[in-house]
């Protein structure tokens, strides 16, 4: 089903900038929050929908493909990119991306959007989605893997770790999740907020593989997320170690650019240090 | 009631492998014929709702007809914006099952008592709300849950109203048990009792008194009852819940749209938390609500 698999890794990183260089039109576009967010997972999505998932834009809902559940909502944008540009939709319909009467909107949409397969938003509600059709497959013995994209602040919310309890439990080898560890959220730093620390040490207690990635190597991403689960039948945690804003170097590791929406100058110059990478 | 439920659900999964019961870790003894006789369709999900109701939206996603059981508050509001993100919106067949209507656990306090559980339910887009006064209504609410390609929520009592099974039932709509052109009481689940007593009471004391049914609360048969407003001197809505939007909030938003309707009056748990503690019976006394006290402020009223 997945026509991508013999991309280069060189393709990767020129989809990870598709989705970089829509995102920031998008925010400016749309003057909306959340580009560092998006900024941040570029790269697992364009990983994921390049190469790893066996999905088919030209038949979306098909039962045999891989399950993609985006639970930071808020970071939508990169993945209406990442659709629209491994051709789910045309191009030009992420233009309305949180526009009057657009079906794109700022938390990811499942309504009418093909390939979204859960709407989101309020943090906390993928990964108990996701445990769910991993159960649900196997029970039906498919071959089908789930993928579920968290947050780290999201990782305040306990309906997560109620989750990965039953992930374990159920021996739910089919599931992946994946964090984007950019170690800030909405206010603050993660670590000034509520601590994750020893963060891989926490997802293994509960039962679960876990594996670290640099979160903007699509190689090393490639590396981790395409193989099956790796030991046993227990599910896989990645935690991948990203940078808040990434690519555009003033919304690096800022808190600012959780909310901030580039406009002006600074759309300006996120576009040419886009264009110029 | 509550075993109606589970032998039905029971004979149904035994026929349609699509259909599974997950328990937020309550049903003890209860659930044993199910968990033996379907042991590949029962998921106890641990003491956590708000995973035992997303990943209950995941698996209806995947084509499973999924019920969550639990007891009173415990499979709605501790959930409920699993409910209302993951399983409303996305409209797939869950549909909730929540022991303990009311003040079914009546000792057990305030926690226990399941008393704005209607309104709540109600106010959720797609989902499907019915409360059954009696075991035979149970099993036919189960199968109209199945039946709807979406989300549903089953209020199970603990009392029973007593009616006789309908050859043909039609839960959907308005049941009219005895007609009264003075006042109509219209009750929802087994309180539907403390109706028919007060009724007959009334009835005693020269008043013309109805009684009419509501199970399925929502989607509410708003014809029925607006004909009902037009026909009586005095609409009476009497449940185990709060007055506040559920079976009364509901009469409520239906009369007030008709221009020449009787007046209402709601018969329930005033907008407050229930602290006392004691038996069902015991507690709609203490509240207000069982026959003695619907005769009386139907008298004050009229």
């Amino acid at each position: 089903m997945n026509a991508s698999k013999a991309q280069p890794a060189s393709d990767l990183d020129e989809l990870a900038h598709k989705i970089r260089t829509s995102v920031v039109r998008m925010t400016h576009l749309g003057k909306s929050s959340h580009v560092g967010s998006a900024l941040s997972i570029a790269d697992i999505v364009a990983v994921l929908y390049g190469a790893v998932l066996r999905v088919d834009p030209g038949e979306p809902a098909n039962s045999d493909r891989d399950r993609f559940i985006l639970s930071k909502g808020h970071a939508g944008a990169a993945v209406y990119a990442a659709l629209a540009h491994t051709g789910f939709f045309p191009e030009k319909t992420l233009d309305q991306h949180y526009q009057d009467g657009s079906i794109l909107s700022g938390h990811v949409s499942h309504k009418g959007v093909p390939g979204v397969e859960l709407s989101t938003g309020s943090l906390g509600h993928g990964l108990g989605v996701a445990v769910g059709m991993a159960k649900a497959l196997t029970m039906l013995g498919g071959e089908q893997r789930v993928f579920c994209l968290l947050s780290d602040g999201e990782c305040d919310e306990g309906s997560n770790w109620e989750a990965a309890l039953f992930a374990a439990h159920h021996t739910l080898k089919n599931l992946t999740a994946i964090i984007d560890y950019n170690k800030i959220q909405s206010l603050d730093t993660v670590s000034d907020t509520l601590g994750l620390e020893p963060f891989v040490d926490k997802w293994r207690a509960f039962g679960w593989n876990v594996e670290e990635a640099d979160g903007h190597d699509c190689a090393a991403l490639r590396a981790v997320l395409e193989p099956p689960s790796a030991s046993g039948n227990a599910p896989t945690c990645i935690i991948c170690h990203t940078t808040k804003g990434k690519g555009v170097s003033f919304m690096e590791n800022s808190v600012l650019w959780h909310y901030r929406t580039p406009q002006g100058e600074e759309y300006e110059a996120a576009m040419g240090e886009l264009d110029g990478a | 009631m509550r075993d109606h439920v589970v032998k039905r659900i029971t004979e149904l999964a035994l026929e349609d492998p699509r259909i599974i019961l997950i328990t937020g870790d309550l049903g003890f003894g209860v659930l044993n014929e199910y968990r033996e006789k379907c042991a590949n369709q029962f998921i106890n999900a641990g003491v956590a709702e708000q995973n035992m109701t997303a990943m209950a939206a995941g698996m209806a996603l995947e084509g499973f007809i999924v019920f969550t059981y639990s007891i009173a508050n415990f499979p709605t509001l501790r959930c409920l914006e699993q409910i209302r993100n993951d399983v409303c919106y996305h409209d797939v067949n869950v549909n909730v099952l929540a022991v303990g209507g009311g003040f079914s656990y009546g000792p057990l306090g305030m926690s226990h008592h399941a008393t704005e559980d209607l309104s709540i339910m109600r106010a959720l887009p797609n989902m499907q709300v019915i409360a059954p006064s009696d075991p035979w209504q149970s099993v036919h609410a189960v199968d109209a849950l199945i039946a709807h390609d979406g989300p549903g929520y089953l209020r199970i009592d603990k009392s029973s109203a007593g009616i006789s099974p309908a050859p043909e039932p039609n839960l959907a709509g308005v049941q009219l048990h005895r007609d009264g052109t003075d006042v109509m009481l219209i009750g929802i689940g087994g309180i539907l009792a403390e109706c028919f007593i007060a009724a007959e009471s009334l009835n005693e004391q020269g008043v013309r008194a109805g009684v009419a049914e509501v199970v399925t609360l929502k989607p509410l048969d708003t014809d029925s009852i607006a004909k009902l407003a037009g026909h009586c001197g005095l609409l009476v809505t009497v449940e185990e819940h709060s007055i506040v939007g559920g079976l009364g909030g509901a009469v409520a938003e239906v009369v007030s749209e008709i221009r020449s309707a009787a007046p209402l009056l709601r018969v329930g748990l005033d907008d407050r938390y229930s602290s006392i503690v004691g038996s069902q019976d015991y507690l709609r006394e203490t509240y207000e609500m069982n026959a003695q006290a619907i005769v009386r402020k139907v008298l004050a009223r009229i």
